[in-house]
């Protein structure tokens, strides 16, 4: 489309002539490279307790940040005013980190492919604001519809709409429009003599409004955390111990998040400082798992056009049949180490400095059906929903909270169980999966993944899983 | 600043606002780390955004942007004047009192010109000689995930329709090195950090390598333990976690929606008599200190749990204004929005017990020094998380331990606390000395 069509060139008049000239500047100093990313993000959040609907917020903000690298070393500033002089002043400032005259050889801008994973016409922020006010009202009231034990609802929506800009002295120049909506609800129940109890469902994605009238409803999300809440009420506490533990499918693919995709991340494995640095080859995980990172999927949360480098993202395996294949590379990574980029280049906003992150993580579905894996168990735990993670990539050493699970004996599930942390080490754990199911689901769409105090929105999947070998943090 | 705040709030009025609060927030941020004692990044920028919420009657509206100009500010009021017509009416809204409002006398010392005065390559040195010490400190130091020096400056401005306008500014600088050990097949990493509003207030780099160093080497060669029940020892940095929960335990709005396990339990003994905590916005110099509260309260100390008995809870206007109380000048938010619940410096008063006597007491048990996961339920109190440290043998720290859970249930924890330490430091906005928990079930082997 060109800059001047572009939605910078258009609101800001911002020329390919400017791009040209910030990138000069940027590389002024020396350096090998410099990119520029613009962002321009509107959001808006609806918010509904005590069936009042409490709280609408709606606004803007735009940047743009610079870097430049110039061997190892990375220089960054942003500016939240897109005028000239702004964007120059912090172009001389990321230049800094240049230490020697330039040997880049400039690359003249030149637009890259255009393909789109997220063809929503009008985006959700973009809709009237009455019709999301709906959502939070349907699902606050089908969830007290549930059941008489439901007391306490709490229901929210959140969306954005983020148009992008990417220039590389390289010659990356794209352009993206990223739509995200999400919608929330969490409900607290208790009947006679216990404490309360909460459940919590949410999804969403890249998707229009439609998506929450028609694919999954307010009512859907409702209905699965009234669920939730109400079973927990007769949970008993948690074992404590190593044990068989299943994983259903879905949401608890956060599993290989942990696990095994923030230690494949590159920035940490170019730097030895994972637990599987320099395994690539080795066998980290049964023949049964084939794990996959994928940012080219339709509408999903974690999917994107483009990374926040400007690189196409694909689909990469990173663990084949057991066998690790490969990191997730961003530009300075794939530079250093002389490997091809994965499209995972990834950033909270204009004010954040890129680096390797997943997109969509999961594993492939293997030959088992689901209901065999729970028959095979004599006595163990299985865990249906999951609450966040965590892992430590140095050791190796990752945590994940399951929010519903039930006590497996002889083969059937009895008892729910209390909230209890499940906790292995990356390298080790999936060598201990001895079924895989035949029915991989993507979760509904709420991941939110943290790394070095950046957040940004992200899926995983699972078909169910049997692990025969896994520390349950329980108290019984 | 204050001036265009005022006059966002006569604009809101002037477009059907009955009630309006500004927030205008500006800062500016540096960081400069290293790597295997090589220059890696420099960070450095400025920002700024002004958030709007507006009143009509008992509905409200917020917006926010972070264009200034005068176009910008016209579609902030408009966003929030139309949103105002969605929410639903909530008889509880409203701004504070007038009587309520104000901002504490005096410097607070939270703005100290030495860390805007430092220079770049000074600041470098300091991340480089932090990661040096750690790297030099011990042969199985053999890697790096660097160290770094960061400061922001920051200043606030909050205005509302009441006739509230106030304005401060902060300034802080940190300083923290993360040494990778090894030995064998044994990999692990460690931290350690200073905090300060003023560069003279961060300890030294080269004690922050040591630490961070003589942290990550004792990890090495950890193992994992059998499945049992044991007196567990949280150290500082891991109680003041315990802490956190105390915090969301105590939060006006989990208390309303009776989604905590202290709902309902003011004036009841919830704790070991031993525990106080206290929650104080007015200590100068400290990271949990303001003039005002973020709904123009001026921030006070209020004593949350007296020797084991709840006092109260933590509230912003409308939470207190639910349950019949009080504000506790606790209303924190971004720049827009309703006002959500913080706190100030929380911390637990010290005990009488050194660190030292309290593990010496301990013929079997396991010394927290890192916890992990979100394994925390407010409302049952369930509590089981990830837990890395040094098991505890006849009164010694006598070897690693990881890959282990710690679990028990909040309501038990407070009740079994056995000792509280003498060792309380602030490192943040929160600060708890070494606790001992009599029994929590270790979930391992």
């Amino acid at each position: 489309m060109g800059v001047s069509e572009s939605f910078f060139g258009d609101r800001f008049n911002i020329t390919e002539r400017d791009l040209e000239r910030y990138l000069d500047e940027a590389l002024s100093r020396g350096g090998d490279y410099a990119d520029l990313y613009f962002e321009y993000l509107a959001t808006s959040n609806i918010a509904m307790d005590e069936s009042i609907v409490k709280s609408a917020t709606q606004g803007v903000s735009l940047g743009i940040g610079v870097r430049v690298i110039s061997g190892e070393r990375t220089g960054y500033a942003y500016s939240d005013d897109l005028s000239p002089e702004k964007i120059l002043h912090a172009a001389r400032v990321a230049a800094c980190i240049a230490a020697a005259p330039s040997q880049v050889e400039k690359v003249p801008l030149q637009e890259g492919p255009r393909r789109n994973l997220y063809p929503v016409i009008t985006a959700p922020t973009e809709t009237a604001f009455l019709d999301r006010v709906d959502l939070v009202k349907r699902a606050d009231k089908c969830a007290r519809d549930f059941d008489p034990r439901v007391f306490q609802v709490q229901a929210s929506y959140a969306d954005s709409l983020r148009h992008v800009m990417v220039a590389t002295s390289d010659g990356v120049l794209n352009f993206d429009r990223q739509p995200m909506a999400r919608l929330n609800v969490r409900a607290l129940a208790k009947q006679e003599g216990g404490p309360p109890q909460s459940g919590h469902a949410g999804g969403g994605g890249r998707v229009s409004l439609d998506f929450f009238l028609n694919e999954k409803t307010p009512e859907h999300f409702a209905t699965e955390a009234a669920r939730q809440a109400i079973v927990q009420l007769d949970a008993v506490e948690a074992p404590a111990g190593e044990m068989t533990v299943v994983l259903g499918a879905g949401w608890p693919g956060i599993l290989l998040h942990e696990a095994v995709g923030h230690g494949l991340e590159a920035d940490f494995n170019r730097k030895g400082t994972s637990a599987f640095s320099g395994r690539i080859g080795q066998k980290v995980a049964s023949e049964l798992c084939t794990v996959v990172d994928d940012g080219t999927i339709r509408s999903r949360r974690g999917s994107l056009n483009l990374d926040d480098e400007g690189a196409m993202t694909q689909r990469n395996v990173l663990i084949e049949n057991g066998i690790l294949r490969g990191y997730l590379q961003d530009k300075l990574s794939s530079r250093i180490t002389k490997s091809p980029q994965t499209g995972s280049g990834r950033r909270e906003s204009y004010a954040h400095i890129p680096m390797p992150r997943m997109t969509n993580t999961f594993m492939l579905a293997g030959q088992s059906d689901p209901a065999d894996i729970i028959r095979s168990v004599p006595r163990g735990l299985y865990c249906a929903n999951f609450g966040g993670g965590q892992v430590d990539i140095t050791s190796g050493n990752f945590v994940f909270s399951a929010s519903e699970s039930y006590l497996i004996e002889d083969g059937k599930l009895t008892r729910p169980v209390r909230n209890a942390t499940l906790i292995g080490n990356g390298p080790e754990s999936l060598q201990h999966v001895s079924m895989v199911g035949s029915n991989l689901e993507l979760d509904e769409g709420m991941g939110v993944c943290g790394k070095e105090g950046q957040s940004v929105p992200v899926g995983v999947g699972m078909p169910t899983i049997k692990i025969d070998k896994m520390t349950v943090g329980g108290t019984a | 600043m204050t001036d265009l705040a005022a006059d966002i709030i006569k604009k809101a009025l002037a477009a059907g606002a009955t009630d309006a609060e500004c927030t205008i927030s500006e800062g500016e941020e540096f960081s400069a780390s290293v790597r295997m004692r090589e220059l890696e990044t420099l960070k450095e920028a400025g920002s700024r955004g002004v958030g709007l919420r507006i009143l009509i009657g008992k509905r409200t509206g917020s917006a926010y942007t972070s264009d200034f100009s005068k176009s910008g500010i016209e579609l902030m009021v408009k966003s929030a004047r139309e949103l105002a017509d969605v929410t639903t009416e909530d008889p509880h809204l409203g701004l504070p009192d007038p009587s309520e409002l104000g901002s504490l006398p005096g410097d607070l010392a939270l703005y100290c010109s030495d860390v805007a005065q430092l220079e770049t390559p000074f600041k470098i040195a300091q991340a480089m000689e932090a990661e040096a010490a750690a790297l030099d400190y011990d042969p199985r130091i053999t890697n790096s995930e660097g160290g770094s020096f960061d400061n922001n400056l920051s200043r606030t401005v909050f205005a509302n329709s009441r006739g509230f306008v106030g304005e401060y500014r902060t300034s802080s600088c940190s300083l923290s090195a993360v040494p990778v050990a090894r030995e064998g097949e044994s990999m692990e990493r460690d931290y350690w950090f200073s905090l300060a509003r003023s560069f003279s207030g961060l300890e030294k780099a080269a004690d922050i390598g040591k630490i961070a160093a003589q942290r990550a080497v004792r990890r090495l060669g950890a193992v994992k333990m059998e499945t049992q029940k044991v007196p567990v020892v949280f150290e500082p940095r891991t109680a003041r976690s315990l802490l956190g929960n105390i915090f969301e335990a105590v939060h006006g709005e989990s208390i309303y929606r009776q989604a905590s396990f202290l709902a309902g339990k003011l004036g009841q003994k919830i704790a070991s008599e031993k525990l106080t905590v206290i929650d104080d916005g007015t200590l100068p110099g400290l990271f949990g200190t303001s003039p005002f509260d973020d709904e123009g309260v001026p921030t006070r100390r209020t004593v949350v749990i007296d020797k084991g008995v709840l006092k109260s809870y933590l509230m912003n206007t409308y939470t207190a204004r639910k349950l019949g109380m009080k504000t506790t000048g606790s209303a924190a938010r971004g720049i827009t929005g309703n006002a959500g619940i913080g706190h100030g410096n929380l911390f637990m008063e010290r005990g009488d017990k050194s660190a030292e006597d309290i593990i010496k007491s301990i013929p079997n048990g396991f010394y927290v020094t890192e916890l992990m996961g979100f394994g925390i339920n407010i409302v049952t109190g369930d509590y089981s998380r990830g837990a890395t440290g040094l098991w505890i043998r006849n009164g010694e720290l006598a070897f690693a331990v990881s890959e282990v859970t710690i679990a028990g249930n909040l309501i038990n924890m407070l009740q079994d606390l056995e000792y509280i330490g003498s060792d309380l430091e602030f490192r943040g906005s929160t600060a708890a000395p070494t606790l001992c928990i009599r029994e929590m079930t270790v979930g391992g082997k």
